[in-house]
């Protein structure tokens, strides 16, 4: 095996203008890990995810994916932009889920799923058909495959949208509080799917505010407040013992209002 | 009695379709369509430039409009085939000279561009920039992001206001006869000239600004159409040109049965 993680993020800073949102945040995966990131709105938990693809530059720090810079390479120690080519190369092996969804109206849910595996990876049509069926199969969409994202429900969007991240074979998705944005009664079936994806050994990070989908599904919580890592652990310890007391204060809140 | 004796239905009927009438419509027709696609071309460039990081592109993009939209094209048409050659002789990179069509077609071509660029910027900013973001997650690099999921949904936004400007530069054509460019307008002004059958000669430039402008409408509810897939019903629009389009299918659909 290789000795680096999938995925290091290290002393990383993100200011939006004058307003410092991530503080120096570190965190690493495992291969094969599920993280659950928590913490109260506006900690930073969002803005982590997108500095790990590069949807959002970096002040300073650095984060490896697979033993590779994402978004910058180092001259002489010090940090420069990558080119939008290799950038590009990094985020096919990353996927995304956004909490709205962000389907391409203009396509159908197959299309929305074939788009980047044809026009990036270059597959022939007939084998993204192959690979975008058998995912939206596996979703539970095999009957939508030629509905476009306004004819689904959230839940079944959402749900393409966990397919399209699929088809281009990541080995490592990122979910951006893929749940907020559902009616209630939704919420469930993508949370599934999720789960499914965890058991079969996916490398996830996972924003969420799900508690008990961070519990069930989870290997490790990363508390997150005021662009730190305040607390990181396992599930059963953070929700028995959280050990810092703005964890305590962050679960009573949200155990009293669930 | 009077108004008999001062119209002769016969010139109209004679000339309507004369070669030397069709000419001047077949070049009507060209000048619209070529100045209308390079103005295209122009508009999105100058669209794309008012995005970049740097300000100096930026301020070119401003710069054009302003220049191009702040005067009239009349002016224009008179700059590109009479003043530009007297300030900098044999500037064109053939002959030195261009001809009245050549001038005549630059001059509507860069005139036109100028209105592109605000119609393709205001289509660039109706896509939501999930949209982008969500595409730059699957590995999409920048100018396919572009290409394959922003433009094809800002066109939806794009194609009412650019078949407006389509119908506009039917007509506005006619302002190249002032350079001796014998398009429709011009045709008939040296036949009414000669002959003094004004009325005669407007009626029939009339009744052919009005067929192509027709067919025009027809056209842009077809194209309206075709990029509103994946909408729902309520967010399309029945439009003159839609309803007339469906008119006409059902005509023709007829006359086949028949």
């Amino acid at each position: 095996m290789t000795g680096h993680a999938l995925l290091e993020v290290v002393d990383v800073h993100k200011r939006f203008g004058t307003v410092e949102v991530l503080k120096g945040i570190s965190l690493t995966v495992e291969r094969g890990e599920v993280v659950a990131v928590l913490g109260p709105s506006g900690s930073g938990k969002s803005t982590l995810l997108r500095c790990i693809n590069h949807l959002e530059t970096i002040e300073a720090g650095r984060i490896l994916f697979d033993g590779r810079m994402v978004g910058y390479r180092e001259i002489n120690g010090r940090l420069r932009p990558e080119s939008d080519r290799r950038t590009a190369r990094v985020r096919r092996e990353i996927g995304m889920v956004f909490q709205r969804f962000n389907l391409f109206p203009h396509l159908t849910a197959l299309g929305n799923v074939t788009e980047a595996p044809v026009h990036v990876l270059g597959l022939s049509r007939a084998e993204a058909r192959e690979r975008g069926t058998r995912l939206l199969v596996r979703v539970g969409l095999g009957e939508r495959l030629d509905a476009y994202p306004s004819e689904l429900s959230g839940g079944q969007q959402q749900r393409v949208a966990i397919a399209r991240a699929l088809a281009m074979q990541p080995k490592l998705m990122l979910f951006d509080e893929a749940t907020s944005a559902l009616d209630p009664e939704l919420v469930g079936e993508v949370l599934a799917v999720m789960r499914d994806l965890a058991a079969e050994g996916m490398t996830m990070v996972v924003v969420t505010h799900e508690l008990e989908f961070a519990r069930d599904a989870a290997r490790r919580i990363a508390f997150i407040d005021d662009g730190v890592v305040v607390e990181e652990g396992a599930p059963a310890e953070f929700f028995a013992a959280p050990r810092t007391e703005r964890a305590r204060t962050f679960l009573a809140r949200l155990l009293a209002r669930g | 009695m009077l108004l008999a004796g001062t119209l002769d239905w016969g010139v109209i009927g004679n000339n309507l379709f004369s070669d030397l009438v069709l000419r001047g419509v077949r070049l009507t027709i060209v000048l619209t369509v070529l100045s209308m696609s390079i103005g295209a071309v122009l508009g999105t460039a100058f669209a794309l430039l008012r995005g970049s990081r740097f300000s100096a592109l930026r301020a070119a993009s401003i710069g054009y409009i302003w220049l191009f939209r702040g005067t009239p094209l009349l002016v224009q048409i008179v700059f590109w085939y009479f003043a530009l050659p007297q300030l900098w002789p044999g500037w064109a990179p053939w002959n030195g000279q261009l001809s009245s069509f050549q001038a005549g077609l630059v001059a509507l071509s860069v005139n036109q561009g100028a209105y592109m660029t605000e119609i393709m910027r205001a289509g660039l900013l109706s896509v939501d920039p999930g949209q982008a973001e969500a595409a730059r997650s699957l590995g999409m690099t920048a100018p396919l992001t572009m290409r394959r999921i922003v433009l094809p949904q800002a066109m939806r936004v794009v194609i009412p206001p650019v078949g407006n400007e389509f119908i506009a530069m039917l007509k506005n054509s006619s302002l190249v006869s002032v350079i001796s460019v014998s398009e429709l307008f011009l045709v008939a002004k040296l036949q009414y000239s000669s002959t003094l059958r004004y009325l005669e000669w407007l009626i029939i430039v009339s009744i052919w600004y009005l067929a192509l402008t027709t067919l025009a409408s027809v056209g842009q509810a077809w194209l309206e159409q075709r990029f509103s897939r994946g909408r729902g019903r309520g967010e399309r629009s029945a439009g003159i040109g839609e309803r007339m389009a469906r008119a006409l299918g059902r005509l023709g659909r007829r006359e086949i049965g028949a």
